[in-house]
């Protein structure tokens, strides 16, 4: 017969899974416990076994697509005869109590075909299940229809929950309570409790007034993904960082002749041989250096406390673009460390980064950070400070350019730098200063000697 | 790589280096667990698959004679057997959670078979190993995983309790279990009992796990504090559990710790045996750290690979506790073939019944979450379930 397997909740708790990969294909014999396919979850990637033998019919999700746990993924023709009936039974009938005193799927999951759909209550029209994504509709009339839209709003997974963007609103027990009786889809209130919570009166306030949902009027198609995971991460810091911290930035380009001139020499000498020595070992080195002149750079502004923290020791992240998206693994002591161990400790984070490996303790505890827009081929930017950071310094393409020495036109090989820095504890000066140093350090790496 | 060292009081941060800030390998590699045992490990059997004498534990392990090993083998992989099966269901949804042993078989079966009948057992959550030893079936352990019980075996019965989830927990109740053993007389006679509390390393950080410990030692409870070291408490190594190896925290209290090599049942065997005859002998209390490693995720909802790197994993595959045996029985008692077939089928079949068992278990009721809070039942609790029960009936077709 043919069976469904449906998506499982492989953490507790959660309610959707990206379909990464798939190992197999229709019409391919598959044992119990193959793996059938690589899902991606909010806690983890795993690889999902096959709980039938037989072949597989079709693949009912594509890779890339995430679906809510119960959603039937892949479907595989199996030589048993049609199942028992009342296993049948127990599918449709989620809460259930049956004639033998048995309640189906009781604890939400169960990998039975049709187990995503909720029963209806009584005296209720079922809401129609939309296939895609439709705003959210509001129904405030019938007495009988609030209860269910109540219900939804806090039931990730039942008929409509694809309307929001996946997240389940916040709002303590009564509030929610409160919102069921008056027929209000916590997700269409505004929150204004500390930490987005709903309050009594916003779910009052929002009875009085509703806020009509926007409609979106789409011209083509439309691709909507569900904010998560690093995405959403990154969403929250940069809006804390952009409105909390007054962000300046100044720019500088710099003649890096010298420097790469350097590097070719250093690159060619046994010290040298294992390690990948870029240009992004220079800049770290010159930050490092440059921070010592201005302490105010590596440092932090601490509201709660009412204080300036200064570092002595410079955690040196490095904004890393990763399959994951973007993140910022950190040097430790990097000002502690010679310019062959920079360049040895970039490659290793970088690699890393790459391979999905970076724990949260490598990410934790920056005080400055690098992020190098130049390997994208752009020349400058105007960055964003990483939470909580007083600087960031954008280091732009390296190319021939042309460039005034000693009065005549030349062609250098030069590179724009921008530092952003949070104005609450660094002035112009400081902050003109720390980049001026960067720029004479990497014109100049000579420099470093007298420093 | 690092060992949790002996302390000694630092004179400068200049003479520990890496201590006062992370080392580049930390930064890098982030923190890390450790394959080394040290000096003090016991073993028996190397991983690779020598038997090597030890003056204080052969006598323990004297009978261990090739029927006896090849049960050993047997119980070993049965039990890895079935904990795999357990994660396939779990990915299957047939399981809300899964707890694997993966790695930590030995350790397990040694200490479990070392028990005698009388003795009684408190584990944690991961102890598969221990209840197969205590006869308690491994369809037993499904309704915990699956949400519909807590355990449906006899703890008294089969001398094993409850898994306990909360942290070290079972510490109070084993030495508690223990004092009993000694208020009624059961220590030293020829039917003398004791007591085995197993818990993590991570277990060791809690105060439970010291309160158990000062009370057992100033009482000479009847107890063997079992601990498992994995290195990892999901993702905590045991480096930020410790600066002494675990096993030299008893000296602290008062009563003796030994290091054991997790991975070799022989030896695991052998110390508890050891343990035991201290404790029924009026000895007790004794630690026994079982150094192993946690070759899977700390549970299903985990993921390891955010937190640790893959060399680790492969150097303690070499130290497998189930291919050491196995080459042992092949190389060193010629062991043939078709023994190995055999047990790989008994395997499969356990697997086999396992899971059909898991498909096929009945949901609870809806009552039944309500039905063992009181023995005398309370208006509170009965009103909650004439709420619930309205509820569920409110649904259409419900009966
Ligand atoms: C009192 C308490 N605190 C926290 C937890 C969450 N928790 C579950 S397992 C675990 C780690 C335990 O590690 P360890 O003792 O080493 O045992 P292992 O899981 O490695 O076998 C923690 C912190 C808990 N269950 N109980
Ligand atoms: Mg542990």
């Amino acid at each position: 017969m043919l069976r469904e397997f449906a998506m499982p909740d492989v953490g507790e708790g959660l309610t959707e899974a990206e379909v990464v990969t798939w190992n197999v294909a229709a019409g391919d014999v598959v044992t119990v416990n193959q793996v059938l396919c690589e899902i991606e979850t909010a806690k983890a990637a795993v690889e999902l076994p096959s709980p039938y033998a037989g072949t597989v019919g079709k693949l009912l999700v594509e890779p890339g697509q995430v679906v809510a746990v119960g959603s039937p993924i892949i479907s595989i023709e199996t030589a048993e005869a049609a199942a028992p009936a009342v296993e049948e039974d127990t599918g449709a009938k989620i809460g259930e109590v049956g004639k033998d005193g048995r309640v189906a799927n009781l604890v939400g999951y169960g990998a039975r075909p049709g187990a995503v759909t909720r029963r209806p209550r009584r005296g209720t029209t079922p809401p129609p299940a939309p296939p895609t994504p439709a705003p959210v509709q509001q129904s405030h009339s019938a007495a009988t229809s609030r209860r269910e839209s109540g219900f939804t709003a806090i039931s990730p997974g039942g008929a409509g929950a694809g309307a929001a963007a996946g997240a389940v609103p916040l709002a303590k027990p009564p509030v929610r309570k409160l919102a069921r009786d008056l027929g209000v889809d916590l997700r269409s209130v505004t929150p204004s409790g500390p930490g987005g919570v709903i309050t009594r009166d916003d779910v009052q306030s929002h009875v009085v007034t509703p806020a009509a949902p926007a409609a979106v009027a789409a011209v083509g198609g439309v691709r909507r993904e569900p904010i998560r995971g690093i995405r959403k991460h990154t969403a929250a810091a940069m809006v804390s960082s952009a409105f909390t911290a007054p962000h300046v930035t100044e720019f500088l380009a710099v003649d890096v002749t010298a420097t790469m001139a350097l590097r070719d020499r250093l690159r060619a000498t046994r010290e040298y041989a294992e390690v990948k020595l870029t240009p992004l070992a220079f800049v770290a080195k010159a930050v490092c250096l440059a921070a010592r002149r201005t302490p105010e750079l590596n440092a932090r502004w601490d509201e709660a406390a009412g204080e300036i923290v200064y570092f002595d020791r410079m955690q040196l992240g490095i904004a890393a673009a990763t399959p994951r998206g973007l993140i910022v693994p950190n040097v430790r002591d990097a000002d502690t460390l010679t310019l062959r161990e920079l360049a040895a400790a970039l490659g290793e984070l970088t690699a890393t980064a790459r391979a999905g490996r970076t724990s949260p303790a490598d990410m934790a505890g920056g005080t400055f950070t690098i992020t190098n827009v130049g390997v994208f081929g752009v020349d400058t930017g105007t960055p964003i400070l990483n939470p909580g950071e007083a600087g960031i310094l954008a280091v732009g393409a390296i190319k021939p350019t042309p460039w005034v020495v000693d009065g005549e036109l030349a062609v250098r090989t030069v590179c724009q730098l921008a530092l952003s820095f949070d104005h609450r504890l660094v002035d112009g000066e400081q902050g003109s200063r720390f980049l001026a140093d960067v720029g004479a350090l990497l014109t100049d790496p000579g420099l470093a000697l007298t420093w | 790589m690092s060992t949790p060292q002996d302390w000694t009081p630092p004179t400068s941060a200049a003479t520990r280096p890496g201590r006062d800030r992370p080392g580049r390998d930390h930064v890098v590699a982030g923190l890390k667990g450790t394959d080394e045992g040290g000096a003090d490990l016991v073993q028996l059997l190397t991983p690779e698959g020598v038997r090597v004498p030890d003056p204080r534990f052969d006598s323990y392990a004297a009978d261990v004679d090739v029927e006896m090993l090849k049960g050993l083998y047997r119980d070993l992989v049965l039990v890895r057997r079935f904990d795999r099966e357990g994660n396939a269901l779990q990915r299957q949804g047939q399981l809300g959670i899964w707890v694997p042993l993966l790695g930590q078989e030995a350790a397990q079966i040694g200490a479990g078979r070392a028990m005698a009948p009388q003795d009684m057992a408190f584990p944690s959550y991961r102890e598969h190993g221990v209840a197969w030893t205590r006869g308690v079936d491994p369809t037993d352990l499904l309704g915990i995983f699956r949400g519909t019980d807590h355990g449906s075996w006899d703890p008294r019965e089969k001398g094993f309790h409850l898994y306990t989830i909360v942290i070290g927990n079972q510490c109070l109740n084993a030495t508690g279990y223990a004092m009993g053993q000694k208020f009624e007389g059961k220590v030293g006679g020829d039917d003398a009992e004791a007591t085995m509390c197993f818990f993590g390393d991570g277990a060791t950080s809690q105060g439970d796990v010291h309160e158990g410990f000062v009370w057992a030692a100033v009482y000479d409870a009847p107890v063997v504090f079992y601990c498992q070291n994995n290195q990892w408490a999901i993702s905590e190594p045991t480096e930020r559990q410790t600066r002494v190896p675990l096993y030299k925290r008893a000296q602290g209290y008062g009563f003796p710790g030994i290091r054991v090599d997790g991975n070799d049942v022989i030896a695991c065997l052998a110390v508890t045996r050891w343990a035991l005859e201290e404790c029924r002998t009026g000895n007790g209390p004794v630690l026994v750290e079982a150094f192993t490693y946690r070759m899977d995720a700390h549970t299903t909802s985990d993921d390891p690979t955010r937190y640790r790197l893959a060399d680790e994993l492969e150097l303690w595959k070499l130290k497998d506790p189930i291919e050491r045996v196995r080459v042992h029985l092949v190389r060193s008692l010629g062991v043939e073939p078709e023994f190995f077939d055999d047990v790989q089928a008994q395997a499969d079949e356990l697997a086999a019944r396992f899971r059909q068992f898991c498909v096929d278990m009945p949901a609870p009721a809806p009552d039944r979450m309500f039905s063992q809070v009181y023995a005398e039942g309370s208006p509170a609790v009965d009103a909650q379930r004439e709420e619930f029960l309205a509820y569920h009936a409110s649904f259409e077709g419900a009966s």
